[in-house]
């Protein structure tokens, strides 16, 4: 084996504690690092799931202007059709059609102004949680069936209960006056208060009937395995319908602007904490290595009168700092990994968490989610900010003389 | 041909806020496949004598040639890659490399030269077996003693086979019969290789292998003269 490198590996070990030491720094460090951003990403997935798979859904097919500018004709023509296309040629169950309009509900005693959809009963519970969050009477289940399911808050305001009537009046596609009454079905709980306050459901087939659709729909709610599939299957619903030009599909992030916000504000403080972190373990390095080299300036001294020069000296110095962080790498990857992956299988929970999402009908645990960019990425950053460090110490050497070098003992 | 030349050097030392003139324009001529003593009392300049020829520290004013090169204009990395061609190095003591065993201190500097794994091998194999430390090649500097570390050194600075030895005290920790041992080596380099000797001592064993004596004082040189070998 090549001297230098035997050398480099043999100086590591002449302090083999303070080389632990630093070592551990490392391990401890990116443990904490894969298991924090594992688990913020497990968050973030989780943020996405409770937003997005209560009503919006992953993606949305939709006219071109109508997510900027919600106005009744900017239609998606024969919705149902177009829906049941897709469950086919995807061969996916996730997808349903709606319709949306904006109505004033009006009960005995009070109105107010709802935004309306048309739903298909059959596949409406396959891509949002409201069907699943009756807390009174059912959901829908015929596609003509004059009835209607509000938010608790709106059954609060228009003091209504189940099986009440409920006038419906509003504009249909074509301008004419539209007008129906229908009968509350169920009394949902999202836990959303927009959603609660101002959203009714009723079946497509009476949405199109009432509001004079013709067939045609707002908005195609697809939901993807799961997140990490959204893209794909966005990319793959686009290429299906460039034949058809009039239509665009919505990603999550355009449709929930706010989740995606949140990630990032939520994102930029975490990165503030791990780069602390780093920071430290990267003084502990230039701490050690500084000390490494000082300690050995007699012996330096020594090899650069053999004739090595100063710049492969440093070289030296810099092969050393590259074993121990690729074993602190190596090795605090492993320990974050398994730590993790405990986590991944068991998930994590925290007082208060269990029924905060149990309100968004799911699971009461994080999961982190492991993936190659979160196990190596803390460690891969710990790693070159490690070989940052030894920078200084081994630039030092240049300023070294031998005669001086030797002198010292 | 002239191995090493000096011209006029000075050299001047501050020591608190008096100035000692370490080499006191020096001249001296040393010849290929000469074997030279410098000998001098303690503090006569021998050191920074030898440090001006290996190009370890420029001198306040003068010339050094080495080989025809003058190298006291160089930069550093010339002058480290004029060492490690061209001379190699004894110093006095505890000048190995702690954590690599006899040879792979040995190659360490062959390594550096760019020698094939190989060679290096075979070539730290038989210089040891040479200096009288076969079997120890595995042997870290601390399970060594004075003598078999000095020998080490001494493997390690002619290894490459230089044209010139620069030896400052190289018997200081050595017993008589180690010291003898090492200036036969020493005389038979010198003569099967015409490798050039520069020696600086103030030992008087050592003077006696001397072709020629060159006798510092207060950094001039009070005495140069042939001797035959004893
Ligand atoms: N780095 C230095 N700083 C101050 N004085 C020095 C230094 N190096 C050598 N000297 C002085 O220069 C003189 C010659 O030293 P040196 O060349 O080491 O002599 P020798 O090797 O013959 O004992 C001595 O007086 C010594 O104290
Ligand atoms: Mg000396």
């Amino acid at each position: 084996m090549n001297v230098v490198l035997r050398l480099a590996w043999r100086n590591l070990w002449r302090h083999s504690r303070r080389t632990w030491l630093t070592i551990g720094a490392m391990v401890f460090s990116n443990t904490l690092l894969v298991f924090m951003i594992s688990l913020q990403f497990g968050m973030y997935g989780l943020m996405i799931d409770n937003t997005l798979q209560v009503f919006s859904g992953h993606m949305q097919i939709q006219a071109p202007g109508y997510k900027d500018d919600q106005k009744m004709r900017q239609v998606v023509p024969d919705v149902q059709p177009l829906a049941a296309r897709l469950r086919s040629e995807l061969d996916s169950e996730t997808i349903a059609a709606r319709g949306w309009a904006f109505g004033l509900a009006s009960s005995e005693e009070r109105s107010y102004g709802i935004g309306i959809y048309g739903v298909e009963p059959t596949f409406e519970s396959r891509v949002s949680n409201i069907p699943g969050l009756i807390k009174e009477g059912r959901y829908l289940e015929q596609n003509d069936a004059m009835e209607i399911v509000i938010g608790t808050m709106l059954a609060r305001n228009l003091r209504i209960n189940v099986g009440d009537e409920l006038t419906i009046l509003g504009s249909g596609l074509d301008g004419s006056f539209a007008a129906a009454v229908v009968v509350v079905a169920g009394i949902f709980d999202s836990g959303v208060r927009e959603i609660d306050r101002n959203i009714a459901e009723m079946p497509l087939g009476t949405f199109q009937d009432v509001f004079y659709m013709n067939g045609a729909g707002h908005q195609v709610v697809l939901l993807a395995p799961d997140l990490d599939q959204a893209e794909a299957l966005q990319t793959r619903v686009a290429t299906m319908l460039s034949a058809n030009d009039a239509l665009v599909v919505q990603g999550w992030d355009e449709l929930q602007p706010g989740v995606k916000q949140a990630i990032q504000a939520d994102m930029s403080s975490a990165f503030f904490m791990y780069g602390i972190l780093v920071i430290l373990v990267a003084f502990s390095v230039l701490n050690t290595q500084l000390m490494s080299v000082l300690e050995r300036t007699h012996e330096f001294g020594i090899v650069m009168a053999l004739g090595l020069k100063p710049g492969r000296l440093g070289r030296l110095v810099m092969l050393e700092t590259t074993m121990m962080g690729f074993i602190g790498l190596l090795l605090g990857a492993i320990a974050g990994a398994l730590f993790t992956t405990w986590f991944t299988v068991n998930g994590f929970s925290y007082p208060g968490m269990e029924e905060m999402v149990a309100k968004f009908n799911l699971p009461g645990r994080v999961y982190p989610r492991a993936t190659l960019v979160t196990m190596f990425a803390g460690p891969l950053v710990v790693f070159l900010c490690t070989l940052a460090a030894a920078i200084y110490p081994a630039l030092r050497l240049r300023r070294l003389h031998p005669v001086e070098a030797m002198r010292t003992n | 041909m002239t191995a090493v030349r000096c011209i006029d050097l000075c050299k001047t030392y501050r020591q608190g806020d008096q100035d000692i003139k370490a080499l006191d324009h020096l001249s001296v001529d040393i010849e290929k496949g000469e074997f030279v003593c410098l000998m001098s009392p303690s503090g006569g300049g021998k050191t920074t004598l030898l440090n001006a020829i290996g190009g370890l520290d420029i001198p306040d004013s003068g010339e050094v040639w080495i080989a025809g090169e003058r190298i006291d204009q160089m930069s550093k990395g010339q002058l480290a890659d004029l060492r490690l061609a061209n001379i190699g190095f004894v110093f006095q003591a505890y000048n190995l490399i702690p954590v690599l065993t006899a040879q792979e201190n040995v190659e360490f500097v062959m390594q550096i030269q760019g020698v094939p794994a190989a060679e290096r091998h075979d070539k730290s194999f038989a210089i040891l077996q040479e200096v009288g430390l076969k079997g120890l090649e595995t042997r870290r500097p601390a399970e060594m003693s004075g003598g078999q570390q000095q020998r080490v050194a001494v493997a390690r600075a002619i290894v490459s086979r230089p044209e010139l030895v620069l030896a400052d005290e190289p018997t200081a920790n050595l017993d008589s019969k180690t010291s003898a041992e090492l200036m036969e080596l020493f005389t038979e380099l010198n003569e099967h290789h015409n490798t050039t000797f520069v020696i600086a001592t103030h030992d008087r064993r050592v003077q006696a292998y001397a072709k020629r004596l060159v006798r510092m004082l207060d950094g001039r040189i009070v005495d140069d003269i042939e001797q035959h070998a004893a």
